[in-house]
């Protein structure tokens, strides 16, 4: 059985028809994870609360019980954002040991609906990195090849669905960690407009700009998924209380007439040609679908990279000051003073990539220095929102590409941070803007790895932006496989 | 010495708002529970949770800053206030910073210096800017001593962690320690008045810096202000500024200059110590907190809490002086409880004699509560009773002396006046025949004492009445019995 095969939808036919088992579905994927460990994608397996939950859907399925929207999805979560019971580490050696008491509101949103969590994927640590690099459990491999990176930060969460471990993923995305790895290992990627989702149970890097989305094979298992987790969250005070429409009855809405804006600051400098050539290849495509292409400007876009990493870095400064080794975690062996424990914990306990933003954003946030840089950057910020609403203005999505290149080799960039900071090029503006965008592989290289496109929409507009998905995924016909893994038995 | 220089005191409070759960998750705010019991994710701060705010807690600091003069912004923010403490579970505080609650408050308040036994000299008004008044987040506490392992480990309650905090700093208006104790003294009255707070300093649910400097007299310029801390009572506050205020004359006189720094009132030692200097100041990098919409409070929201508001101490003491006739101390006691107050004004009215009734509730009740050990609002004595017991004393049914028996036992079985009068085998008697029989006899029995009389020692006619006022059971009304006796002894 290749999960790949299965769409959510399916899988629930299947499993209502009793033509399917979900335990059966749940040990394939257990199985595949096991099989494909090498990939290192994958931290915590979670086979006895997965094969017990799918043993309860089975006897539900046996009983006649309507099965819920999400029965015989597996799923996997990245391991930033927590479930009871479950060691969440974030990537990080400060976490090794930790168990949280609570689950996301998201991952209870979705076992609400059915769906069955397997395991807790890989992630640079706690989302800092474009490359999955940065986990203090290892780097993942992308299985198109595997001396490649997967992308990052949510690697783990890509790899799962690309390689066909499970149906769908939980990642998180504060400046592209959702959308670059989609990109990279050739699946869909959502996220969502700020305040969607929850970010309840979301170990905070970025507050402003964190999300959580899902990872799938298809436009339309994204839309599932985004169904589930969509919506206000007594426990979150930043989501959002726009109703929630049925991204999935809405797919099948024509694109007649849509205008896809194509703004030229994303196809200059820095761009791989080919990558170009792929996603301009797929834009025109949305022609067949009888929608226009326009050109568009989204003239503050240069800013955006700088002012992603003062605005994403001074929240993490602050966000990560509570794992200080006090209550819970990693906690350096040492016998004299606080001050002592604190800096040889932190020192420890963190990596040099979580160490590197969290001076850069101490010191833009330090007196005599605020205004010059968070304040400054807060102002940028508000200036590359309104690039957003004047382009919305003239067209309904706008498409680019989803990063420079494609998937790069492990240790190529990690000495160079600058040029790691430039993968997000394309990505943090949407962060930034909190619009939603989504990632849908749009064709290979000549090297053979994945190339994406992605579909930025207005505000709380998920439901034309994966209707636009959905349609443009049909007639480019990607149904390439990664090359580099075994083969599914 | 202490002519030559002025002193400028500013404060900043913290009270606790008294709200059944915390300010960003509904863990209870109970005092005294088992340590960490009263904790969840949020105030744990475990990777994950976020905030999310108490509506009463605003309502409350509303209420607080509406009764201190302040304007309420509209629209206020959070911001976090990052430093490192192990009872500071995120790393950072929220709280606000540059967009406030409340802003441009002020009090005016009686206030006095005191001579060496503590007593005030002369009270005056005097109007004391409140610069603002914010909301913020509890830290917890940090446990050093008492517990198993304390010799080599510090111990961490947060059940306090996230209680909500009214932060109230004051202009630097106070020019002596009196001025700085009378505030906060009628700062906690405030807020005890319009129910947000408990204001008990020694449970640390209001809690007190204080901002010190010292000029030369007629100088513009402020000198170097010094922080301290720790104050944990009314009287360690000015203690411990004189302290102060002491300390940096002596550095000034001595040709040195005041060091800007922070220093801790140590309370055993009387006296205060260096606990950093301004070089090892926190910079606390105050940044808008991410994982809060803005506080809004709309006007018809703040018409409403206006006007819901209880008549305040100082406005209902005025009321007091100028309505029933009452003097400046008597008024300023009688307000600085709201409950006693009350007492008091339904006392006033029902009885019909204002002064009387300040007096009783003053004095006598005062004292019965005391060593009873309870509240005016527990008391068996309701104010009804006690109107009733002035009502018969001003009618002559009783006298001001049986009356303190009356008041005992009333205290104590809350019985009404008449009964417990009838208990104790009826009023004052003023029936004067009544009176001349028993004087009669009383005369005649001690015909010795007579004899001295009336060859001269007048001063024995205190003996005869006493005599009298005994044999009537002590209920003879003892202006008509020294009336009688006279003129029975001038026969």
């Amino acid at each position: 059985m290749d999960l790949r095969e299965f769409s959510i939808k399916s899988l629930r036919e299947e499993l209502a028809a009793g033509r399917l088992k979900a335990s059966d579905v749940c040990r394939t994927a257990l199985e595949r994870m096991q099989q494909l460990a090498d990939l290192n994608a994958v931290l915590t397996v979670m086979s006895d609360s997965a094969l017990a939950r799918a043993d309860e859907l089975d006897l539900a399925a046996q009983r006649g019980d309507s099965l819920p929207p999400l029965a015989g999805t597996m799923l996997a979560v990245k391991d930033v954002i927590v479930i009871e019971g479950t060691r969440a580490t974030g990537g990080s050696r400060i976490l090794y040991n930790y168990i949280p008491p609570y689950t996301a509101t998201a991952v209870k949103k979705l076992e609400a609906a059915g769906a069955i969590v397997v395991g807790k994927t890989n992630c640079d640590e706690f989302a800092m990195g474009s490359s999955t690099e940065n986990s203090a459990y290892g780097t993942v491999k992308n299985p198109w090849d595997t001396a490649r990176v997967p992308g990052g930060s949510s690697g783990g969460s890509a790899v799962v669905v690309s390689a066909g471990m499970t149906t769908a993923s939980l990642g998180s995305d504060t400046g592209g960690s959702i959308r670059q790895p989609a990109g990279f290992c050739g699946v869909v990627g959502l996220k969502p407009t700020y305040g969607r989702v929850s970010r309840y149970g979301l170990m905070s890097y970025g507050s402003s700009l964190d999300h959580i989305g899902p990872f799938a094979n298809r436009v339309e298992d994204a839309a599932e998924i985004l169904k589930a987790i969509a919506g206000h969250d007594p426990c979150d005070s930043t989501s959002s209380r726009v109703p929630v429409p049925d991204y999935v009855a809405l797919l099948q809405e024509e694109l007649r007439g849509l205008k896809v804006g194509v703004p030229r600051e994303y196809f200059g400098e820095g761009l791989d040609p080919e990558v170009k050539t792929r996603v301009e290849a797929a834009i025109n495509k949305f022609e067949e679908l009888g929608a226009g292409i326009i050109d568009i400007s989204l003239p503050h876009t240069e800013y955006a990279v700088p002012v992603y990493y003062l605005i994403a870095t001074a929240e993490a400064s602050s966000n990560l000051a509570r794992y200080d080794g006090v209550r819970y975690g990693f906690r350096a062996e040492t016998g004299s003073s606080l001050r002592e424990m604190y800096c040889r914990t932190r020192d420890e306990g963190f990596g040099a990539e979580v160490k590197r933003r969290i001076m850069l954003g101490t010191y833009a946030l330090s007196a005599g220095y605020y205004d010059q840089y968070y304040g400054k950057a807060q102002k940028v910020r508000s200036l590359i929102d309104k690039d957003f609403r004047e382009a919305f203005s003239l067209c309904d999505i706008i498409a680019t590409p989803v990063a420079p290149t494609t998937a790069f080799e492990i240790g190529e960039l990690i000495d160079d941070p600058l040029k790691m900071y430039l993968q997000d090029i394309y990505t943090v503006t949407v962060n930034l803007a909190g619009v939603p965008a989504i990632v849908l592989p749009c064709g290979a290289s000549t090297a053979g790895l994945p190339i994406g496109i992605q579909l930025i929409g207005p505000h709380f507009e998920e439901a034309r932006l994966l209707t636009a998905a959905h349609n443009l995924e049909r007639v480019i016909g990607f149904n390439q496989r990664p090359s580099a893994i075994g083969k599914v038995s | 010495m202490r002519e030559k220089y002025e002193v400028v005191i500013g404060l900043e409070v913290h009270a606790q708002l008294k709200t059944a759960s915390k300010i960003f998750c509904s863990c209870s705010t109970a005092f005294g529970a088992e340590p960490n019991s009263h904790t969840c994710p949020v105030c744990l701060g475990l990777p994950g949770a976020l905030p999310v705010l108490n509506g009463t807690a605003i309502e409350m600091a509303a209420r607080a800053a509406l009764a201190l003069n302040l304007r309420i912004n509209h629209e206020s923010i959070f911001s976090r206030k990052n430093y490192f403490y192990p009872d500071l579970p995120k790393g950072y505080q929220i709280s606000q910073y540059d967009r406030p609650f409340s802003e441009h408050g002020w009090v005016e308040i009686p206030t006095a210096e005191r001579n060496d036994a503590g007593h005030a000299k002369e009270w005056r008004l005097k109007k004391f800017g409140i610069t603002r008044l914010h909301i913020e987040e509890d830290a917890g506490k940090s446990l050093h001593e008492g517990l198993r392992e304390s010799s080599s480990k510090s111990y961490v309650d947060l059940n306090r962690s996230g209680v909500p905090l009214a932060e109230i700093v004051s202009e630097p208006d106070f020019r002596s320690s009196w001025e700085a104790y009378d505030y906060i003294q009628y700062l906690r009255r405030t807020l005890l008045y319009v129910d947000v707070c408990d204001g008990n300093m020694e449970e640390g649910n209001l809690r007190c810096d204080a901002n010190v400097s010292i000029r030369t007299r007629g100088s513009e310029r402020f000198g170097t202000k010094v922080e301290l801390k720790n104050l944990n009572s009314f009287r360690f506050v000015q203690k411990a500024l004189e302290y102060e205020i002491d300390r940096q004359i002596a550095v000034v006189e001595a040709g040195d200059r005041v060091v800007q720094e922070t220093r801790l009132w140590n309370e055993r030692e009387a006296r205060t110590y260096s606990m950093r200097s301004k070089e090892e100041a926190h910079d606390y990098r105050y940044f808008p907190e991410p994982d809060l919409p803005p506080i809004v409070v709309a006007v018809d929201q703040v018409a409403r809490v206006r006007e819901a508001l209880p008549e305040l101490p100082e406005p209902r003491r005025r009321r007091f002086v100028e309505e029933y006739g009452l003097a400046f101390d008597d008024a300023a006691q009688l307000v600085d409880n709201r409950a006693t107050a009350d007492f008091f004004e339904e006392t006033a009215r029902d009885s019909g004699n204002p002064k009387a009734a300040a007096n009783w509730i003053l004095n006598e009740l005062a004292r019965e509560l005391k060593s009873s050990g309870t509240e005016i609002t527990e008391s068996p004595l309701k104010s009804d009773n006690l109107s009733e017991m002035i009502r018969m004393i001003d009618s002559g049914a009783i006298s001001g002396k049986m009356a303190k028996e009356v008041l005992t036992e009333m205290c104590r079985s809350g019985a009404p006046a008449a009964e417990i009068v009838k208990g104790m085998g009826g009023g004052q008697v003023s029936d004067e025949s009544q009176i001349r029989e028993i004087a009669a006899r009383v005369v005649e029995s001690n015909p010795k004492q007579l004899d001295e009389y009336r060859a001269g020692r007048t001063a024995l006619l205190g003996f005869f009445v006493g005599q009298v006022i005994k044999q009537s059971g002590g209920r003879a009304n003892p202006r008509i019995v020294n009336e009688v006796v006279k003129e029975i002894l001038e026969r």
